[in-house]
């Protein structure tokens, strides 16, 4: 049973009909007790980092998921914030993150070169594998995700990255470090390649 | 490669859906949800839902639909319609929406957009600015309520200010050019392009996939947003969705955007 974090962010509905069209168990959790059967875990993530820190430590499953994801090597997949979520800390606020993945997220550069940037990242653009991974089966180099963000994931260790993204020079756009994932796209929101993504998590 | 975005606008209003022109006589033309689902099979790279009724009406955005729409959609959702307050706004995104748009509420209230922005982040909200050329000097101004009050103010000021104030999109709707299929407003569109940060949809007019390839060619990353050309079929205007699938799209980019983008990713950012 996968466990969809709903701490009032992110979009869980849309993550639930995914897995109901795959036939893959799938719940919305938004209590500690009800995360204690799931051997998978989703947190998604819309929002400001603070704020989406806020929201997870309010809803009381901090502890739970800090001893199943760190002590009991249940798989984790965070999503755009929530993959954030999964470094040590972010420019875009003050509140420390969940620290499962070394790395620290900072804002992309709007003038940091002869021509201008749009920030936020926003729409549809492929992904290069820098190694291979289980997420990443039967996605291939024609693949393209949904991005919605002005921040970055910041990689401490280069084996943590698992794919990258061309958006003004190359940026993290997959995270993997054993049982923790993080992508920083949208895939319950990017058709038939996120699908296949998903499915690879509920399979992993 | 960031590929442009090509978005329908779907308009709805006591419930339906319903295509206007010039803002006016609005036509109905079918069930939300199941123009959703027909979206959902044609992969389309985000959609614009607005409740044309709720702002004028005074009412709050009905959260019924908007849950509906947002189980929906398996493409990125932005809604607007009647948001006024930073709480609406979160409910919202609550509900599964990816962006927020505002319009008369913030352009009354700048700060709004801020705190919408520090609680959801800039990428979730987004202005829009409907937009009409003065007839006596070719002046444009923005209005709102559905293009029946003149706000009077310039909308590249006032998309300045959006910007400074944490809009992580422009919206630009075209009231002039708004269902009349004969395309983008481009000197308008470039006027903004060259003068934001933030990405830019323009709206209004778009009558083939040509002005598409016309205005995200000339203008490099632009989102492309049309309500009639995805809804109509033909010079009867037959109700019927449709939307470039994944080749048509790929074509309609030229050179010309590739150099675009090229020049934007000449920097120097290193992965580690």
């Amino acid at each position: 049973m996968i466990a969809i974090i709903d701490y009032g962010l992110g979009n869980v509905s849309a993550l639930v009909n995914v897995y109901k069209k795959l036939n893959i168990p799938a719940i919305i959790v938004k209590q500690a007790k009800d995360l204690k059967n799931a051997n998978k875990v989703i947190l998604p993530g819309v929002g400001s980092f603070d704020h989406a820190m806020q929201r997870i430590e309010k809803s009381g499953m901090r502890g739970l998921l800090d001893e199943m994801v760190l002590v009991n090597n249940v798989p984790v997949l965070g999503i755009c914030v929530g993959m954030q979520m999964l470094a040590r800390s972010s420019e875009e606020g003050s509140l420390s993150g969940l620290g499962w993945i070394d790395g620290k997220v900072i804002k992309f550069q709007t003038s940091s070169s002869a021509h201008k940037l749009c920030v936020p990242h926003m729409g549809w653009n492929s992904i290069k594998p820098t190694r291979s991974n289980d997420l990443l089966g039967g996605i291939d180099i024609s693949s393209r995700f949904y991005f919605l963000h002005s921040y970055y994931f910041h990689c401490y260790r280069n084996e943590d990255i698992v794919a990258v993204t061309d958006y003004g020079g190359e940026f993290v756009s997959i995270v993997n470090s054993g049982n923790i994932c993080g992508v920083q796209f949208h895939p319950e929101k990017s058709h038939q390649w996120g699908i296949r993504l998903l499915e690879n998590f509920g399979s992993m | 490669m960031l590929h442009p975005r090509i978005i329908p606008c779907l308009l709805i209003k006591s419930k339906g859906l319903v295509k206007t022109v010039n803002f006016k006589s609005p036509k109905y033309i079918g069930d939300p949800i199941n123009a959703v689902r027909i979206f959902n099979e044609k992969e389309v790279d985000e959609l614009i839902v607005l409740d044309i009724d709720a702002t004028i009406e005074k009412r709050e955005p009905d959260y019924g639909v908007i849950e509906h729409l947002a189980e929906e959609c398996r493409m990125p959702l932005c809604y607007g319609g009647g948001v006024r307050t930073s709480d609406q706004l979160q409910k919202i995104i609550q509900l599964g929406v990816e962006k927020v748009a505002m319009s008369s509420a913030a352009i009354e209230y700048p700060s709004l957009v801020k705190e919408a922005a520090e609680c959801v982040g800039n990428q979730s909200v987004v202005v829009v600015l409907d937009v009409k050329k003065r007839f006596i000097d070719g002046r444009y101004e923005v209005w709102t309520h559905n293009g029946c009050r003149n706000t009077g103010r310039c909308p590249l000021e006032l998309a300045l200010q959006m910007e400074k104030f944490g809009a992580g999109e422009i919206v630009i709707n075209s009231i002039d050019n708004d269902g009349l299929m004969k395309g983008y407003d481009l000197e308008l569109a470039e006027k903004i392009r060259k003068s934001i940060s933030v990405p830019l949809t323009m709206l209004g007019g778009a009558g083939s996939f040509k002005d598409i390839g016309q205005l995200i060619n000339g203008y490099g990353l632009i989102g492309a947003a049309a309500g009639s050309l995805f809804v109509f079929k033909g010079v009867y205007k037959a109700v019927l969705i449709n939307y470039p699938n994944r080749a048509e799209k790929d074509s309609l980019i030229t050179e010309n955007y590739r150099i675009f983008r090229h020049a934007d990713t000449n920097n120097d950012r290193r992965l580690m």
